[in-house]
């Protein structure tokens, strides 16, 4: 016995066997945020074979508090998260192939990193680029596992191409949220919460140990001391044109994509959404007020004020972001702030 | 009226007849939610005429971006 993993293989349903198909797997963690960083952690000390992350985003001093492979000096000397997450875990355990991109995913990018890819863990912050995943993992075959939370609340589903129903199936639209974590905040253990969630279920994939997944859609409020798990499987949809039998995998083709675009000579990026909508102005007005910025409304547009930048919002979904020429920190500003 | 939500006995007001009330009691009603209705998950085109009675047996669950 491995005296590294001594512990998980005395765990009956790994095993030695178990342990040795963990160190044949390869993992693609998209984000290394809250989830990200709690994911990649786990699954580096339980000694898969290779490990890739992703993120476009640099650490910040508001990101301690949860993200769990980063420090003070990251934040200080703004260290891209996918680098600074990779050089903790290589100290972690060495023995794991340890990939880091700093990189805004999308499209493109997705269909090169899912290349050798074992399971995707999601750990964005966003449903734009689930819908791409999600879309990517039925086309590729790949079992995914959606994580997300907000405040205390967390919720979790895993999804087997084939078997389970997908997100589009779930969702039928994509959310726009006004809630995020930069909004009303975020808890630590909800975040592990999700992570505990997410990786077990990895574990059994990694392990082919598919009898004990949980096959449940699960949510959890840890403040308010609720939990609900519902059986989804009826959910699925033959007519879902991400994982039914006409599919046409709607994600992947541009015109469903949020499309950005920096404003020649106006410091400015623009964001449209895939499908142009009517923006409650005066509930988002109410959200972000309750933040640092500074908000104002006309019966056309919110404008929010926070730092050196201005973010513009247009009834239509549409999202001008003043000051920046650099369309990852625009689409940062815009998820963090409008979901 | 009393419900169980979540497997937690609540009693919610009397005006809250449908399921569709019942989200917009809970502030849900904007949000994606999946609503299974006595172990029968309920599409959302039901949400506003189905009824809700005494001891009904609800889950929840939204979705939510963040991570």
């Amino acid at each position: 016995m491995n005296e590294r993993y001594s512990r998980q293989e005395l765990f009956a349903p790994i095993g030695s066997q178990g342990q040795s198909k963990l160190t044949k797997k390869h993992v693609l963690v998209i984000g290394a945020g809250a989830l990200g960083t709690g994911s990649a952690e786990v699954l580096v000390r339980a000694g898969i074979g290779k490990l890739t992350i992703v993120d476009r985003d640099y650490v910040e001093l508001s990101n301690l508090q949860r993200q769990q492979l980063y420090t003070e000096k990251d934040a200080m000397q703004r260290i891209p998260k996918a680098i600074a997450a990779k050089e903790r875990l290589t100290l972690i355990n060495s023995e794991v192939e340890v990939v880091s991109h700093v990189m805004d995913v999308s499209v493109e990018e997705l269909e090169q990193l899912v290349k050798d890819v074992d399971l995707i863990m999601d750990a964005t912050d966003n449903f734009d680029i689930r819908m791409i995943i999600n879309d990517i993992s039925q086309k590729v075959q790949i079992p995914w596992i959606y994580g997300a939370c907000v405040g205390s609340y967390g919720i979790t589903y895993t999804i087997l191409p084939g078997q389970t129903p997908c997100l589009n199936c779930l969702l039928e639209t994509v959310p726009m949220g006004g809630i995020t974590c930069d909004t009303v905040g975020i808890i630590s253990p909800a975040v592990q919460m999700v992570v505990s969630y997410q990786t077990s279920e990895a574990l059994k994939i990694l392990v082919e140990d598919y009898q004990s997944l949980r096959k449940k859609l699960v949510s959890f409020d840890l403040w308010k001391n609720q939990h609900a798990a519902i059986n989804v499987d009826k959910v699925k949809n033959e007519e879902c044109l991400s994982c039914g039998e006409k599919r046409t995998y709607p994600y992947l083709t541009f015109s469903n994509q949020t499309k950005t675009a920096v404003l020649c000579g106006r410091d400015t990026v623009q964001i449209r959404p895939p499908k142009l909508a009517d923006r409650n102005l005066e509930s988002l007005a109410k959200i972000l007020s309750q933040q640092e910025g500074k908000v104002s409304l006309n019966p056309y547009l919110l404008s929010f004020s926070v730092g050196h930048h201005r973010l513009v919002i247009f009834k239509d979904g549409r999202v001008l972001i003043h000051g920046t020429k650099d369309i990852a920190e625009a689409k940062t500003l815009y998820h963090r702030y409008l979901g | 009226m009393e419900l169980v939500i979540n497997g937690d006995r609540l009693e919610i007001p009397n005006k809250v007849e449908t399921i569709y009330n019942l989200l917009q009691h809970f502030e849900l009603e904007q949000k994606v939610v999946i609503v299974e209705w006595n172990d029968m998950i309920l599409e959302k085109e039901l949400h506003q005429e189905t009824q809700l009675c005494d001891g009904d047996k609800i889950e929840l669950v939204h979705f939510v971006g963040g991570g």
